[in-house]
Parts: structure tokens; sequence; C-alpha cells
């Protein structure tokens, strides 16, 4: 059976002399076909005596075993030193750019607005808007301010062209005439916030003659000053992120409020850096007060019966404090280098939950 | 409104800390604005005695000193000329700090010559511009003393901001009134005297009727044979340390009175009067020659005081040039007035004028000062220039209408949260100057002459808290409306907050811009009402309320290219305005892309920007904003600041529009001088119709989703159709050719060129086919197709590409 072991040297040699699966299919071919050398081989046994045959036959069988276990090994090697190739092949250089995708950015004032609406929002404050151009009486008189009222010339209103009635409308001042309407016009009891656009003739380093405003409004029969305190510290610990935020209130002098209110936090001046919280000095940021019973009546609101609190700060200020932007006027220039640096991703959707 | 810490000391009884009254002043609503101690400054500084000044040895301009101070002798060298021996002078020892050259002295050798400290003038300690030589004081001034002793200087100067309402703190007393009710000390007695004069004046008081309601009230007094000249130190001093510069001690007189009872004077020089003194309306167009050296043309509403001669004074606002007090003045007038305060606010609006008797007229002068600011301006006169004074001239009557407030104990608690004790209300009320009694319940209060901004129960409430201190206020949470907190935004409001984060996500910057523009900016952009030009803008650049918020942005884009970043993606969410009612302030979401859509990258093309990303820019913004973008249509019928072929509206019909885009009109661009193209879009967030929610329901569920078991086939097809023929016609016709089983018609080709007749283009779409109840089959696919190219043919007058 000498020839049985060289038709095996024979073969196993050829399978691990096969360069590529390709060769191995046809090493595997020549050796296990139907017309391989193997099968050849075993269609001659039939001339065979029964217990020769039976003999020769294992014989074989073994060698095709062999064989076929051969293929399976040199083909799992053809196979990892093909994927090998194909790797070292396909190698690219990584350190090219991605593809890029581009994501605009929020403003800071819609962002400010929207943290503003979050945090007043869990305190049950719903949001009202108005009109920009206003009548005299929604911007000044409703309020308790007079036409010669000294108050008046602080508010550097821009005016629109006299009506044929006589009339004048204004850039409204402040957001206050959307509060005088919504206490027309609402039932009570009334718990808003009302932010927007507001106009005065004024430009220089720290004003422009369009700006921010948030007023906030709340109507009922017995808000006090204690609740207007407990909401306005409690709004600025949330919105400035400083848990224990100082806040002072020292009298002051509004025209629609008596008593009247402003609002200082704590602040540090040290380096000529501000830095809100701690420290020992004060930054006024917001007016406020209980809302005067002239008002009140004026708006159709029995001053006898009902009371509550307003309150009103510049959306730009508060958001150049939190976010440390320096300059007023850069807020509308629409820089882009400024809206990237400045500007917030649209993921960044502020909630108290999700923390601002 | 400044005064100083002695000068409000002598008003106030108090032993209190400078920090305790300026802490306090700011609690009780008197914002301190700054505090100025210039001994604080000034601390290095002492007298000492130049005992030896020699020739320096090697220097032709200095002289070595041997100077003695309260420390021992020192050797200066020093280079001002009037360095002499035996002077005394101001002494800055080594290690000090000279806040004028901004340096702390070392000891030194100029020349050979030791030199250990310095002889300054007042430039180099900071007082002044003054540097001809070192500071030169009196013969026998002792050696060793702080100079701000001897200057004076050693009074800390407190500036406070005072609130339109407080006219009564526009004197140092109405300041000193309110630390007293504070608990900061006692209110010293007002000293008024009345003096009796020993003549009557030549000159009267006469007054117009007309003129009653604004000057209810005038008095005068003639003095004569007194002596102006230059005021007493102390009285200098005072007026410096507040920023007044000292004139003669007549004029000084009436500027220390105005600070520090908050009482204006004025005094003429009575030998430049001729006749009587009258106050009256002005005459249209009259001219009055101002103590500023104006000359100003006044109106028939203005009040002036006139002689014989003319107009001499200015109604509460500023006296006359011609009959002012100089030196030389030995007989003078004075006036005491009662101005009208909201007349005196016209005419000092109108002449522009700023003065401090304007400022105190115009917030409410104590009506009762006009009496007794007579005595106090007659004393002081009489102090300070000698002479004899005259009977007292007047006209009018001095207001006595007194104003009686009742106030509920209570209503501090009900409006504050804070409950203060009867008997505290009334201490405060009465310190401050109400007379006060008890009337049942009530406390009955009697405002003062010098309060009149307090009207009602409220004003009282805010008396009694800021001096009770508002941080007794305690802090009490509103009890929320509800357990969980609720939607506050309206549906609208949510919709603008989505459309802004949609076109972030796009990849546009959120810019915020002006609400108004020039009108040469607004008129690109359609026509502007005369209701929207401001009256008093600015400037000119910003005098019309913007139709569109394109120019801002436009604007804006044109800003970045200068600065090199021309590839703008911008959008604003903002208003418009089409005229000055509620209605016709528009709600949008306007953006513009400019330059190229993406930066450059190595791998794929850049592209500069075109119709298509405006459309898309506006679709996405429409979507976020609940828009039912499946039904809108497109028409070519946008506004003409767009480019007429490539710009379209987006609507639910031709009148319905909810948005408008394309590339904007190159005469626009050249117009704003930005180079093109520029796309944008303009979305009309107020016209997107409202979803109809039914009573009851929260409107949120979805309808059923459908999905067929069976699968989807595409097919696509490509139709010849002549050049003019709209894609989306083709499209729309193909969608309708099955509505049962075609889901879905994609545009993916557009081809013109060889093969494709000139005038012509191929149009290729894949048609979606969905099932529902069972698999198709050849004949069913080809059954549609038919139709779909029988449409197509119908609709568009083409025919299938073989």
């Amino acid at each position: 059976m000498d020839n049985l072991e060289e038709l095996r040297s024979a073969l196993l040699q050829r399978v691990e002399e096969a360069s590529d699966l390709e060769a191995l299919d046809t090493v595997r071919v020549q050796a296990l076909g139907k017309k391989g050398e193997i099968t050849q081989h075993m269609k001659t046994l039939g001339s065979l005596a029964p217990e020769e045959r039976k003999e020769a036959g294992q014989a074989f069988n073994l060698i095709k075993q062999a064989v076929a276990e051969a293929i399976e090994v040199r083909k799992t090697t053809l196979h990892e030193a093909a994927l090998e190739a194909r790797l070292a092949e396909e190698k690219v250089d990584v350190s090219l750019p991605g593809r890029p995708s581009t994501i605009g950015k929020l403003h800071p004032i819609s962002q400010t607005l929207e943290e503003l609406v979050a945090i007043f929002g869990e305190m049950g404050f719903s949001v009202a808007e108005g009109q920009h151009i206003e009548d005299d009486f929604h911007n000044f008189t409703a309020l308790n301010i007079p036409p010669e009222h000294p108050a008046r010339q602080e508010f550097d209103t821009f005016y629109m062209p006299e009506k044929e009635d006589g009339s004048r409308p204004v850039l409204r001042t402040h957001t206050s005439p959307v509060q005088i309407r919504s206490m027309q016009n609402t039932t009570l009891p009334i718990r808003i916030i009302a932010p927007g656009r507001t106009f005065r003739a004024d430009h220089d380093a720290t004003h422009s003659p369009m700006f921010h405003q948030v007023e906030g409004l709340v109507i009922d029969e017995k808000t006090n000053m204690g609740h207007l305190k407990g909401v306005l510290i409690e709004f600025c610990r949330a919105f400035f992120g400083v848990q224990d935020l100082p806040l002072r209130f020292r009298p002051s002098y509004f025209p629609f409020t008596e008593p009247s209110a402003e609002v200082d936090i704590g602040c540090s001046r040290s380096g000529g850096q501000l830095k809100i919280g701690g420290g020992d000095d004060w930054l006024e940021i917001l007016g406020s007060g209980m809302v005067h019973p002239k008002v009140l009546e004026n708006c159709g609101i029995d001053s006898t019966k009902y009371q509550g609190f307003a309150f009103g700060m510049g959306i730009e200020r508060i958001a150049m404090l939190k976010y440390g932007i320096p300059d007023l006027r850069t807020f509308y220039d629409s820089d882009l280098r400024w809206m990237k640096h400045y500007g917030f991703l649209p993921m960044e959707m502020p909630s108290m939950v999700r923390g601002l | 409104m400044k005064f100083t810490l002695n000068w409000l000391k002598d008003h106030l009884d108090t032993d209190a800390s400078l920090e305790a009254i300026v802490e306090k002043l700011s609690l009780i609503g008197l914002e301190v604005e700054g505090v100025e101690n210039k001994a604080d400054e000034l601390k290095a500084f002492k007298t000492a005695k130049v005992i030896e000044a020699v020739q320096h040895p090697n220097a032709d301009r200095l002289r070595v000193c041997q100077v003695q101070s309260d420390e021992g002798i020192s050797q200066v060298v020093c280079g001002a000329p009037n360095a002499r021996t035996g002077m005394i002078g101001v002494f800055a020892p080594v290690g000090s700090y000279v806040p004028g050259i901004d340096l702390t002295l070392k000891a030194g050798n100029l020349r050979g010559e030791d030199s250990n400290g310095m002889l300054v003038s007042e430039r180099e300690m900071g007082l002044s511009d003054e540097h001809d030589g070192i500071i030169d004081l009196p013969e026998g001034t002792e050696v060793g003393v702080l100079i701000a002793e001897v200057l004076g200087l050693d009074d800390p100067i407190i500036e406070i901001a005072i609130t339109p309402n407080r006219g009564d703190c526009l004197g140092v007393r109405g300041v000193a009134r309110d630390l007293a009710a504070a608990g900061m000390g006692t209110l010293k007695p007002l000293k008024v005297e009345k003096i009796e004069g020993s003549f009557d004046s030549s000159i009267n008081w006469k007054a117009d009727a007309a003129v009653a309601d604004d000057v209810p009230y005038v008095a005068g007094r003639y003095f004569r044979n007194l002596k102006n000249g230059p005021s007493p130190k102390w009285l200098q001093e005072r007026l410096l340390a507040i920023g007044l510069r000292p004139i003669s001690t007549l004029v000084d007189i009436t500027n220390y009175v105005s600070f520090d009872l908050g009482r204006p004077l004025h005094v003429f020089d009575a030998d430049k009067i001729s006749g009587n003194l009258t106050m009256r309306y002005a005459k249209e167009g009259e001219e009055f020659l101002a103590l500023d050296e104006e000359t100003y043309k006044l109106s028939d509403t203005m009040v002036v005081i006139g002689d014989d001669n003319g107009a001499q004074g200015l109604g509460g606002v500023m006296g006359g040039l011609e009959t002012g007090c100089s030196d030389d003045t030995t007989n003078m007038f004075l006036e005491v007035a009662l101005f009208d305060p909201i007349s005196v606010a016209m005419t000092g609006r109108k002449s522009g004028i700023l003065s401090d008797a304007r400022y105190r007229f115009e917030r409410t002068v104590d009506s009762q000062s006009a009496d007794w600011g007579v005595d106090v301006a007659t004393q002081m006169v009489l102090d300070l220039c000698g002479g004899e004074v005259s009977n007292i001239t007047s006209a009018g009557a001095i207001p006595i209408e007194k104003r009686t407030i009742d106030l509920r104990p209570s209503r501090i608690e009900d409006l504050c949260g804070v409950a203060v004790s009867k008997e505290k209300q009334i201490e405060i009320l009465s310190i401050l100057g109400f007379e006060v009694s008890e009337k049942g319940d009530l406390i009955s209060a009697v405002v003062p002459s010098w309060r009149p901004d307090v009207e009602l129960e409220a004003c009282l409430v805010e008396e009694i808290l800021r001096i009770y201190g508002y941080e007794n206020i305690p802090e009490i949470q509103m009890a929320p409306a509800s357990y969980l907190p609720q939607g506050v935004l309206t549906l609208v409001q949510r919709r603008v907050s989505n459309a802004r984060t949609a076109l972030c996500w796009r990849g546009l910057d959120e810019a915020v811009t002006f609400s108004f523009v020039s009108a040469a900016q607004a008129d690109l952009f359609g026509s502007v009402p005369d209701s929207l030009r401001v009256a008093n803008p600015i400037s000119t650049d910003l005098d019309t309320m913007r139709p569109s918020i394109l120019p801002t942005l436009v604007a804006a884009a044109a800003r970045n290219t200068d600065r090199g970043y021309a590839d703008n993606a911008l959008f604003e969410v903002g208003p418009q305005y089409k005229d000055d009612t509620a209605k016709g302030q528009q709600q949008m979401a306007t953006g513009l892309r400019s330059g190229n859509i993406a930066e450059r990258h190595w791998e794929s093309a850049s592209r500069v920007v075109d119709v298509f990303d405006a459309k898309g820019d506006a679709l996405a913004a429409l979507s976020a904003a609940g828009a039912p973008v499946e039904n809108l249509q497109v028409f070519t019928s946008a506004p003409p600041y767009f480019h007429p072929g490539r710009s379209g509206v987006l609507g639910l019909g031709p009148k319905n529009v909810l948005a408008a885009f394309g590339e904007l009109h190159p005469r626009v661009l050249e117009a704003m001088d930005i180079k093109g193209p520029v796309v944008a879009f303009e979305v009309f967030l107020d016209n997107i119709p409202q979803p109809k929610v039914k009573k009851g329901e929260s409107g949120k569920i979805k309808p059923a989703l459908e999905l067929s078991p069976f699968q989807s086939v595409d097919r696509d097809f490509a139709f010849l159709v002549d050049d003019s023929v709209e894609a989306g016609k083709l499209v729309r016709a193909v969608k309708g050719a099955d509505k049962s089983l075609i889901t879905d018609v994609v545009l993916f080709d557009i081809y013109k060129g060889k093969g494709v007749e000139d005038g012509q283009k191929s149009l290729a779409i894949t048609v979606t086919l969905q099932p529902r109840d069972k698999t198709l089959t050849d004949e069913e696919i080809e059954a549609v197709s038919q139709k779909v190219i029988a449409q197509a043919m119908k609709a568009t007058g083409g025919t299938l590409r073989r």
C-alpha cells in the first residue's frame, strides 16, 4: 500500500502549497471531486476481493478525511491571510476630517427667555405678549404716569406720528402695557409673565434703542410683598444657579407700584471680575412692588378687594450677568463668530427638572 | 444729591458711624451711589517745615531741603521753584503712595544727594491740576498735621440717588429726617427766627392774575448796604465738596440753602432792577439772556420775572445775567417763590435749561418753605454780608390745603406680609413729620407740606415699611395653583419656539435685530405707511418700523461678509409691521443664506446656495410650527424683492399664503451692498391654521397605523415634457392616478441634453405601489402603470420616454 501513503502525502502537500482560496478549491476538486483522484481510486476498488475492498475502502476514506481536514485548516489560514491583506489595503488616513453636519445656535435672548418660562412656569405663571406700537393710555396713563409726570421723561419714549384724533402712539417703553391689557381683559386671579421687545431713545455702550424686558404680574385677593420676595428669591437662585444667592430689597419709587422695591443680588468685584453670589457687594437687577391702587382702578379692578405684585427686569442684562457676555450692543449685531460663541444648541431646551 | 457727613450732622444728632449711615440710607430708599473720603486717600500726607533749602551742588534746578516732620528731619531733593527755607509744605515720606503720579516713594539719590521723601504739589496729591510749585501753607501752620484736616478735606462726601417722588430729600435736612425716623439719631430743630425789616422795600412783587396757578406765591426782601465778595472758608469748602464752584457770598448762600434745605432762592442786584418785579407769562418770542450767558427765545406758556426792561428771570429755572449779583453788589433783592412743578417742567424741557432750581421745583418744593425760606435767607445774608433788611413784600398766597389720610394698621400686614405694631407705625409717621392721631381703629395722618407725593393709604404703608425695613418682610412661598405645573405656553407660543429650534437644527444661527430700519432699506422690502415712521428716531438709520425682517438680516450678512465670513445662514423669529395696529404686527420666521452651503471639505464638493435651500428651510419651519405641509401648493407669486424666476410662495391656496422663498432680487442686493446670490424665506407664523380639537379631548391622539403585510413595489418612469412644464404638476397628476395603490411619487432625475430634443426635458419618477389585501400580479402592476402613464401624459402633454 505504499502508493496509498504516497497519494496521501502528495495530496496533503498540494493542499499545503495552495497559495490562495481559488487554488485550494482547485486542489479540493482534484482530490475529492467526482472526478478527483481519490474518487477515481475508489472506483477501482470494485475489482478487488470483498476483504481487500473493505480494507482499501477504509484506507481511502481515511485519506479522504485527512485531505478534507487539511483543506479546512488551509482554508481558514488562507481566509485569515486574505482578510489581513484586504484590511491592509483598505487602510485610510483617519486624521482626515469627518463628514460635516451643521447645526445653528439659538440666540442668548431666546435661551434666557426659555429659562424664564421654565422657572416661572413651574410657579404657575403663564406667558402673555402684546403689541409693540402702543397708545398713550396703556403705556403711561393707566400706569399712573400722567402726561406731565417727571417720571415720563425718564423713559426716553419713541413716538409715532400723531393721528387724526390728536393721539400719538408710542413704541412701548416697557412690557407693562401687556399687564394693563391682561388686567382689563382677563378674569382674576392673574399670574403672568410678559416678555418682549421694548424701545427707548437711548443709544450708548450700556443702552440700546431696542431691548427685551420681562415683567411679572400677580393679582388676587391676598398676594403680598412677602410672596413677591419669595418668588424673586426663588427665581434669582434658580436662574443664576447659586443656591445661597443673597438678595436685598430696597425701597424705591415707580409710579405704578406702592410700596416699591428695587432688588439687588450679592456679588463680588474682586480683581475687576464680576462674580454673582457671595462677596460683599450688591448689584441691582430688577424693580418691583405692590401694584398701585390707581393702576388697579384704571384697569377696572376693585382695589379694595384685589391686590398683587409686579416686577420687571431686562432680559439682556440678566443674560449678560449669567453668561458673562460683556457688551450689550453685540446682542443685535449678528456677528457669526459671536452667535457661534455665545449661542446655545437647540437641544438645550431649558427645564427645571432637567436642570437649567 | 451730594452732601458731607458733617453737613448731615448739622441736622442730625447722631453717634452712628459713616458705614452705618451709608448702609441705612440705601435701605430706606435713598440709594447710595458713592462715598468719597479724601482723608483716606491723603492719610500719608502731613504738614512739615522746610528748615533749610540750599542749592543742589550738582544741579541748577534742584534744591536740597531739610524737612522737619512729626517723625524727625529728612533730607529731600526738590525741583519746585518755590521751595525755600522756613516754608510750611506737605511732606510724603518714603513708603507713601502719591496718587497724582501713581508712585510709591522709595529712598533715592539725585545727582549725589540723598532724597528721602517728597514735598508735594496739589496735582501730585490728586487734588487739582495745580503744579506751579509745591504746596505753600500759611505761616504758623502746625507741623505734623494731616493735610486733609488742614485743607478741610476730612469730611466724607456721600452721594445718593433721589427718586422723582422725593423732592424733600433734595435738601440735606430731608435726608436727616429720614435717617432720624430710621433710628439713626434725632433731627435737630431748624433755627428760624423772624427778623423784622427796618424799612419798606422800594421794589415790590406783583403777579399777573393769569399766572396764579403756576406761581401761587412769591415773597421778597430788599437788602441794602451789604458787602458781597468771597464767601467764608467753611461755606466754600462745603460747596466744593459737592461739586459746586463758589462764586460770591450772595450766590453761594442761594446754592447753600438750595442744597441744605431744598429751598431754591434767587438774588437780584437791586440797583440793576428797573421798577417793580412782576410774575407774568412771557410774550411769544420774547428774548431772555440767562445767567449761563445764553439767549433764549421764550414762549407764552413760560413764567418770567419781569421788570420795566423785560424778562430778568425764567420762573423756577434760571435767573437773568443782566440783574445778577456781582462782587460789587451792595443792594440786593431776594426772591423766594413757589412754582408749579408741571409749569417748571414744561419750561425746562422747552428751553433745555438744566439747573438745580428746575430740578427741585419739578419735583415739588415744600410749600411752607416760601415762608421760612425768607427768614433763613435773611439770617444768612445779614450774618455774612451785613447791611439792613426791608419788610417783606409778597404776591399771592401760600396754599394751606392739608391732606389727611386714614390708615388701617392691619394694612401693613395685608400688603407686605409683616406685622408692625400700631405704636411703631405711629412713631415712624410722627418722626417723618406726619401729624398723627388715632380715630377708632384707624390712624389718621396729616401729610406734611414737604411730602405731596403721599397721596393714599398705600403711600403710608410704604412710608412705614421702608423705615421699618424691607429686610423684615418674610419670604413667603406662593401657593401653587395646582399640584403639578401646568402647560403655560399657548399653542402659538409653542409653535414659534418649535420653528426656532427647527431652523437651528437646519444649520441656521438665530439673530435678534432691531425692529426699525432706515426708510431706504424699508422701501426695498415693501411700501411702508406713514404711521410706521418713527417721529423722533435716534438716527435716520432707525426711523422706520420694518415691513420685513429681511433688511436687517441682509445687512447682518453684508457685515459678516465684510468681516470675511461670506457663508451666512441666519434667521430671526420676530415681528414685522404692516401697520400700527396689534394685528399689523406679524410674527415671522425669516431667514437667509449666502455664500456656500457648507464649508469646503476634502471629500464632498461645496456649492453655492440656491432657492431650494430656502424652500427647504421654509418647509422645515412650517412643519415644526404645525403647518399641514402635505397640503401646501407652490405658486410663483413671491413678493417683488425676490428674483422673479427663482422664487415662490407656499400656501393652502393662492390667497392663503404661509411662506415665501427664493433668491433675493439682484437689485435689492445691489442696494444693500452684498454680493449674491442670497436666498431667503419668510414664514408667516400667524397664518398657520390651528388644529381643531374637540372639547374634552387632548388632541394628542394619532390616527391608527396601517401596516400592509404585502410587499410594496417600486416602478420607475421617465417622461419627456415641454421645458416649461412644472415638475410638481407631473408628481401631483401621478399621485392621483390610483389613490388606493400609489403611496408615494418621488422625482429623482431631471435630464436635458443628448437624446432629448431641444425645448424638452426628461423627468424621471419612482412610483411606490402598496397593495393592502394581496400581492400584486404582473397584470395588475401593468394596469396601474398604464394609468400612471395616461395621467402623466394628460396633465403634462408629454410622452413616456422609452
